[in-house]
Order: structure tokens, then sequence, then C-alpha cells
């Protein structure tokens, strides 16, 4: 839970919002690249390489606004991360994959259209670069669902199961707690709220033409941008701070 | 999966005023699909301004059995080359 004096703290509410943007983006990435070499087919594994490192990109640029970029990504403990849950799930099939791809990157996409606006300069400019790279994800994950949804009968079993499974994380994309609203207040950030709608109906579209239904509403979870993680993320810090950490002069 | 998919030819516009040269191929399930796998295959370090992608069944290729009669008669035919007279410099990409 975040304290007054963090929100009242100007500097303070800035770093939380760059260290949530670039946790979303470090740990989405890292989550992406697990699929090199795995891909289902070669074409697909170099995309979704690809898909993964903008990520890495959009992450390096964030956290090193934030601080010390290697420092936050490689040796702060999972309770210090503030990522949403949605990024954090597991891989599971390319289908799961894929719906976690078009929930997180439609949301993103919204936010960083309105973040080119920011009061912020960096953030501004941040947006405008991110937002063509992340139109392309939003699009491709959109062109999969449908094609998997709109496929055979297993791939549009898989693509509704990997929407099940993601679903209950959408809501804490619209969440706004103290810190949020205070870079609403500053116009450092934009109201997520304010994007709900068009955030539902652009899903609604990509899943009709998918022949998807919306998958049942569920009781929401949420708690990432305050610390509190599924089992998954550790697991995957794990496996992205081990080298760094285990040795940590280790250079090129 | 992948064998299941067409084989797209991909051919890149490395800027603006240049010929779309062949580069390689991709599988895809359709042209929409082709199109991405192709920028994310071969565009990936600024290489181009815009692709095509052509099925590889649509291709008609020269029998190389015929080669012979195809090419050689050129071979004789220095005059056909445009080496008898200057290129002004201001002419790009000969």
């Amino acid at each position: 839970m975040a304290s007054k004096a963090q929100v009242d703290a100007p500097d303070a509410v800035r770093v939380e919002y760059l260290l949530r943007l670039g946790d979303d983006s470090l740990v989405l990435g890292q989550r992406v690249g697990e699929w090199c070499g795995h891909g289902p087919v070669l074409e697909v594994d170099i995309s979704l390489a690809n898909l993964a490192l903008d990520l890495i990109g959009q992450a390096t640029l964030l956290l090193n606004a934030a601080g010390d970029g290697d420092r936050l990504a490689f040796h702060r403990d999972v309770l210090d991360f503030k990522n949403c849950l949605l990024v954090e799930q597991p891989n599971g099939d390319f289908a799961q994959t894929i719906a976690r791809h078009l929930l997180y990157t439609t949301w993103q996409h919204l936010l960083l259209q309105r973040l080119t606006n920011s009061s912020d300069r960096f953030l501004s400019e941040f947006a405008h670069k991110a937002v063509k790279e992340v139109a392309y994800h939003r699009d491709l994950a959109s062109e999969w669902t449908v094609r998997l949804g709109d496929g055979t009968e297993e791939s549009s079993r898989r693509m509704a199961e990997g929407l099940d499974w993601n679903w209950r994380f959408v809501p804490e994309l619209f969440e706004v707690d103290d810190i949020q609203q205070a870079t609403i207040d500053r116009g450092i950030g934009p109201d997520p709220r304010k994007f709900e709608d068009e955030y539902r109906s652009a899903i609604a579209a990509v899943l009709s033409e998918a022949q998807l239904e919306a998958p049942a509403e569920q009781r929401p979870i949420l708690g990432g941008r305050r610390g509190h993680h599924s089992e998954h993320l550790g697991h995957l810090l794990a496996v992205m701070q081990f080298l760094p950490r285990t040795y940590p002069d280790a250079v090129w | 999966m992948s064998s299941d998919w067409p084989l797209w030819e991909v051919f890149v516009r490395a800027k603006g005023g240049l010929s779309h040269r062949h580069v390689g191929s991709v599988h895809a399930p359709d042209a929409e699909l082709a199109l991405r796998h192709a920028r994310d295959t071969y565009t990936r370090r600024l290489e181009g301004v815009s692709l095509w992608v052509v099925p590889s069944a649509e291709i008609v290729a020269s029998d190389p059995d015929e080669a012979g009669e195809l090419f050689e008669p050129a071979e004789s035919k220095i005059y056909r080359h445009p080496t008898f007279y200057d290129i002004p410099d201001e002419v790009k990409h000969i």
C-alpha cells in the first residue's frame, strides 16, 4: 500500500510510474523471450523473439529513466516489482501466449496513444517511439487470435482456454490507486478508466471476428502494482536474475 | 505445422526509387501472416520500406535443361551492353 509520503513527493510518483510501466515491459519481454528456440515454427519463433526484444528495449528506456536500469532489473526482489499480474502469467501454449499479448498490448497501445501528451517530456517522447512498436504487437496478436479462434476445433478451444486463463487479470489494468491518481492529477499519465470502454469494445470486436465468446466475468485478481505477485513471477526472476546475481562482475 | 503452410517468396524494396528484390521465403498460412512473417524475418535491421509476398507456387520458372537455348545466344552479343557511351554521374542505380 502506498504511504501518503510517497504520493506527496513528486519525484517518487514519477519513479513509481516509470517502474510500473518498465516492469510491465521487462516481465512480458522475458516471458515472450522464453519462446526463443521453442516456437511452433521457425517464422513464429523469430516473430516472438522480435516482440520480446521490443519489450526489453522499452524496459531499458523506462528503467534507466527510473534509476540504474540494470540494478533495477537484476538486483530487485520479487516484492519490489510493480508490474501488473497479467504480464507475469505463464506462457502456456501458443494460444495462451497470444491471449495474454492481445489483452496486454491492446491496453498498452491505448495507454501509449494518450501518454504521448504526457506533461513529462521523457514519457511523451518514449510514448511517441513505443506506440508504433506496440501497434504492431496489438495487430499481430489480433491476427493470431482470429486465426486460432476461427481455425480448427482444437485451435478454437485452446484460444478460448488461453483467454479464460488471462481474463481475471484485466481489471487490474484499469485500477486507479493513490499513485495512479497522483500521475493523473499531475498530467504525467492518463486515467485508464477513460479508455476502458474503448478497450472492452476493441477486444469484443476481435473476439467476434474470431468467432469466440468473451469469457465469463471472474473475480478480479489485483495487487501486482503493490508488489503482491503470483507464484509465477519468482520463478521468472530466478531465471532472469541468476547470472548477474551469481557473478556480479560478469561483463559481456 | 509449417510444412502444412504454403511457401511465400519475399521481395523487399530497400528504399524509395529502388526495385523490390528477392530476399528469401517464409512459410505462412495466408497472405496477411506471410507479410508479417516477412517483416519479422527480413526487415529487422531496417532493410526495407516496402514488402511484397508472392505464393511460391505462382512463380513460373524456366527449365534448367533449356538454359542453353535460352541464355547462351546472348553471350556473343556485346553490342547489347551499354558500354560504348558514358553514363552521366547524375543517373543513379544503373
